[in-house]
């Protein structure tokens, strides 16, 4: 993927271009606005992760200037300035995520990775397919191998939003996000509760499972390999 | 000078300039009501002396006619022959020749209308030679004889003057009085605005403790009093609260953070050449670190609770919603602990408020009654709608240790931990985010022993939909 940072912290810069990298990605860097804004226009990324508070124009100018010459590119806001309202400023002017520093490197590239897959399959789907898992969201029954599933309303919400990621890893605060619509991290780590019932009616009776933990990120659905 | 200062100050307050502005319309209204009194009180007595005149006049008129001019100089003669008589009479020949009368001469005064003269008795020679002066009417009678009848006025010339006396003593007591009224009126109200002052004082000094004294008379005053007072207790407790955060964050993060940098010097001491006692270290410091991010994050929600900026932002939250979500998030994890989750919905309000934070609070309190209900218990999360002094009331109680009375207080300060140990996880400030949620809605929170076990619950004011 092609990811344009712009960052005004040289460091903070550096750590997200050697990370992304790392994972795989092309990276370009922007120091302040006016150049963001430029390379922004004038070259296709796939998504942007765009700092808050910048010298020459702030993110959230730059944001709204970008979305009203009808550019689309996806954009996660990644900033210190990380309360309900912030957020909600953040989104309102055309962010498509909101990630508060400090974070976890592995949650920016979950976040980023689901929302690039966002952006490509905006069309209106009813049914979702993984493997020999079909969840219908039309009838809102889930079948796997043909076999239906009962789940409780809330484990149905979890699997749609597993199963339109499936491929990514999501982590627990996306999970919270946006299947609770919870802008906090709870004291317990509930989401793993959660997952477990999931687990226990999605994979218990099948020999390959498809919910795997990822390690020090979260979770992620995948047909075996 | 000493004592001259704080009198001229007094004389500057706005009290007394009320008091003087009213000593003012006063002092114009006694002196308007004064001049009524002397006027018809004077104005009177001289009716009265005229009226005796012309009985007088009268009276020697009669003698006139029966008896002629003869009889009216005997008449007058007889008349002003008492001593001590106020009358005064004249009767001379056309020539001025004095017939009988108690006048050495004619008063030169011309009559005014009606015939009427004031003179100086004294001039004349006249009654008792008194330097009073004189009222009286004269006629012309036949023959061009001249009569004069009159009376001394120096009786209502001193009640006059005795009664401008005392009517300028009235006017000056008046005077005094109201002025010595206004000033102690001024220096009242003065001494209790003084005694804000100096408590303000004090306070801007640093010491917070100060409060404003109460009359208890309820007025204005008073309230003004009793509002600095509840907002000096507001600050104090947020100073307190402050004071409280800092040294408890520098003494919980110490900790946390010594061991980290321990953790890291260690194995750097150690030099293997293993990779996998690296990665061990690295992933124990990632939990370690997340784990000081999340107190960090779990204090600056408190401080958005708290800083009241979120007041404007609070919108129509339905608290049924927020019970529900969370029940719905809560519920498998106390499955799971082999606890009863039980969600009582009796009513649907709706509330102002802020949704994210009220979620956050209700979301604590399942967790704490989670982590502290052992296995086989049993949580209820209860929501009811108005009821006496609430719009509504969620509660969160659970059959676990509880809360000794003694405690309860003590459990919504920050980072106050009952399990000494601090072996269960957890960083002591789930109950202050709840208590700092509630404040931010007007809520209380109430504490409550649940025989056995802990009852919380957040009690919405009956305005807060």
């Amino acid at each position: 993927m092609k990811v344009l940072v712009i960052e005004d912290d040289q460091q903070a810069a550096s750590y997200l271009a050697k990370g992304l990298k790392e994972a795989g990605h092309v990276v370009d860097a922007a120091n302040d606005g006016k150049e963001g804004l430029f390379l922004a226009g004038s070259e296709h990324y796939d998504v942007m992760i765009v700092d808050r508070m910048l010298p020459g124009r702030d993110g959230l100018s730059l944001v709204e200037i970008l979305r009203a010459t009808g550019n689309d590119t996806p954009v996660l806001f990644l900033s210190a300035l990380g309360s309900v309202d912030d957020r909600v400023k953040g989104l309102k002017a055309g962010g498509d995520d909101y990630l508060t520093k400090p974070f976890a490197f592995s949650e920016l590239l979950a976040r980023i990775e689901v929302l690039v897959r966002r952006r490509s399959a905006a069309q209106p789907q009813t049914r979702l397919a993984v493997a020999d898992l079909e969840l219908d969201l039309l009838s809102r029954t889930v079948r796997r191998a043909g076999k239906s599933i009962d789940l409780l309303p809330r484990e149905f919400a979890l699997l749609e939003y597993l199963m339109r990621n499936a491929g990514s890893v999501v982590t627990r605060t996306m999970m919270l996000e946006n299947v609770w619509d919870y802008h906090f991290d709870p004291q317990t780590n509930v989401i793993d509760v959660h997952i477990a019932r999931l687990r226990q009616k999605i994979d218990k009776d099948f020999p390959t499972p498809l919910i795997h933990t990822v390690r020090g990120a979260g979770y992620s659905l995948r047909a075996p390999q | 000078m000493k004592a001259v200062l704080p009198t001229l100050r007094l004389l500057r307050t706005t009290p007394f300039r009320l008091a003087l502005l009213y000593l003012g319309l006063f002092v114009i209204s006694v002196g308007v009501i004064l001049g009524v009194v002397y006027r018809s009180t004077a104005g009177f007595l001289e009716e009265e002396i005229g009226a005796t005149i012309a009985l007088e006049v009268a009276g020697l008129q009669d003698q006139y006619r029966s008896a002629g001019l003869r009889g009216l100089v005997d008449s007058v003669r007889e008349r002003s022959g008492y001593s001590h008589t106020n009358s005064i009479y004249l009767l001379t020949t056309p020539g001025g020749v004095i017939l009988a009368g108690n006048l050495s001469g004619w008063p030169d005064a011309t009559a005014g209308p009606g015939g009427w003269t004031h003179f100086k008795i004294s001039d004349y020679g006249g009654v008792n030679n008194r330097p009073s002066t004189a009222m009286a009417v004269s006629f012309v009678l036949p023959g061009q004889f001249r009569l004069l009848v009159g009376r001394d006025m120096s009786e209502l010339d001193q009640l006059r003057g005795r009664m401008v006396v005392s009517l300028r003593w009235v006017f000056l007591v008046t005077v005094v009085l109201g002025l010595g009224g206004g000033l102690l009126l001024a220096r009242g109200a003065m001494h209790r605005i003084e005694a804000i002052n100096r408590t303000t004082h004090r306070i801007m000094a640093g010491d917070l403790s100060g409060r404003v004294p109460r009359g208890g008379g309820g007025d204005e005053i008073d309230r003004l009093a009793g509002n600095l007072n509840a907002m000096l207790d507001q600050i104090e407790r947020l100073m307190t609260g402050m004071r409280q955060v800092t040294e408890s964050v520098a003494h919980d993060l110490r900790t946390p953070l010594s061991r980290l940098r321990a953790r890291v010097e260690l194995a750097l001491i150690r030099e293997t050449d293993d990779p996998e006692v690296y990665r061990a270290v690295l992933q124990d410091t990632i939990l370690e670190a997340d784990r000081l991010l999340a107190t960090f994050t779990a204090l600056l929600s408190i401080a958005e609770a708290e800083s009241g900026a979120n007041r404007k932002g609070l919108e129509p939250v339905r608290l049924a919603d927020v019970v529900r979500l969370a029940a719905d998030l809560y519920e498998p994890v106390a499955e799971e602990k082999g606890l009863t989750l039980i969600t009582d919905i009796r009513a649907e309000p709706t509330v102002r408020g802020n949704e994210q934070l009220l979620a956050q609070a209700v979301s604590n309190l399942l967790d704490n009654a989670i982590k502290y209900t052992p296995e086989g218990g049993r949580i209820t999360l209860l929501l009811e709608g108005v009821g006496p002094g609430q719009s509504a009331r969620i509660t969160v109680a659970d059959n676990g240790p509880g809360i000794p009375a003694d405690m309860r207080e003590k459990v919504l300060e920050r980072f106050v931990r009952l399990d000494a140990a601090r072996a269960s996880p957890g960083n002591g400030l789930g109950l202050s985010l709840v208590e700092a949620v509630a404040r931010l809605h007007d809520a209380s929170l109430r504490l409550e022993d649940n025989e056995p076990g802990l009852k919380v619950g957040i009690v919405f004011p009956p305005d807060a939909g």
